[in-house]
């Protein structure tokens, strides 16, 4: 069967995440923590849980989440 | 994609949101320490400390519109320079406030960088949307199937496409509805949208959370099995 990624994508973003999750101040607050763990190779989701739930439902903190890993990716390359 | 009619009905329990406990400070590393210690002075190395923060927070800022440029093709490049000077000088003021905040979880600077990142993605945004139009009225929307699929395909396209049209009319309050279907059906930012609707971020995205429960909620009573569509990395 075909798969319209575009209808996937559409259904994910109107249904969520279906996971708990931090809302944006929170993950405004954890997001440095978060992403120095994720460049240091731990697990970061377990450090702070509910944060990739939330980006993955809030598009606005997924761009801030990876402007942030790019910045700090492209400092320490 | 499959989706599946199950004969007994799970109700998915309410997703709540994670109220995270307040972090005790961590030790700073040395450098951070450093950048503390010269912002919080009372002498003339303070001015420098300033300066310094803000040439990195203007640095951020840059970063991020240079990470936009392709999506903003009618700014120029004085407007853009501007951009950047008002979220670096933004971003330091926030920065300057909260600096007790600063919890050591990551180096100063890394904290620090979020804040410019931030003013910038929001100024870029709202940029972006100037002048255009928000359909804001619940009734302007509606989902329709792919055209590329087959008849089967688009037969159960139509059939959940429908279903989860009918919960949005059905289930959800005027405001959830213009909320999820601004944010999710027609890509508004939420801090677009929270500035026309004189609202902020956080409370904006709560009631697209509570929006997302109750559809799911309502497709879940129907029948519907939900767990291809829920958006995973």
């Amino acid at each position: 069967m075909t798969k319209d990624f575009e209808i996937d994508r559409t259904l994910g973003l109107l249904l969520g995440p279906g996971a708990p999750e931090v809302g944006c101040d929170a993950c405004f607050e954890q997001l440095d923590g978060y992403v120095e763990l994720e460049l240091a190779g731990a697990d970061a989701d377990a450090a702070f849980p509910g944060f990739r739930a939330h980006l993955v439902g809030c598009p606005a903190c997924r761009e801030e989440h990876d402007s942030l890993f790019a910045l700090i990716s492209s400092e320490r390359r | 994609m499959t989706v599946m009619h199950t004969a007994s009905v799970e109700v998915m329990e309410p997703v709540p949101v994670i109220e995270p406990p307040v972090a005790a400070p961590a030790p700073a590393d040395v450098e951070s320490a450093e950048w503390l210690r010269a912002l919080r002075a009372d002498d003339g190395s303070r001015d420098a400390a300033i300066a310094r923060l803000h040439a990195l927070l203007l640095r951020a800022a840059r970063f991020e519109i240079a990470r936009r440029r392709a999506s903003l093709p009618h700014l120029r490049g004085n407007e853009l320079d501007d951009i950047a000077t008002e979220a670096a000088d933004d971003a330091l003021m926030s920065v300057l406030r909260r600096l007790d905040d600063f919890r050591g979880a990551s180096r100063f600077t890394t904290w620090a960088y979020k804040f410019a990142l931030l003013e910038a993605a929001v100024k870029l945004r709202k940029r972006a949307w100037q002048g255009r139009e928000i359909p804001l009225e619940p009734d302007r929307w509606a989902i329709q199937p792919s055209r590329a699929l087959g008849p089967a395909a688009a037969s159960e396209q139509t059939e959940v496409m429908g279903a989860v049209s009918e919960a949005i009319a059905a289930a959800l309050t005027p405001h959830q509805r213009t909320v999820l279907v601004a944010v999710a059906l027609n890509g508004v930012p939420i801090d677009v949208l929270a500035e026309r609707l004189n609202s902020n971020r956080g409370a904006l995205y709560k009631t697209l959370h509570d929006a997302r429960r109750k559809l799911r909620e309502h497709l879940r009573e129907r029948g519907f099995a939900l767990d291809n569509y829920l958006e995973e990395e």
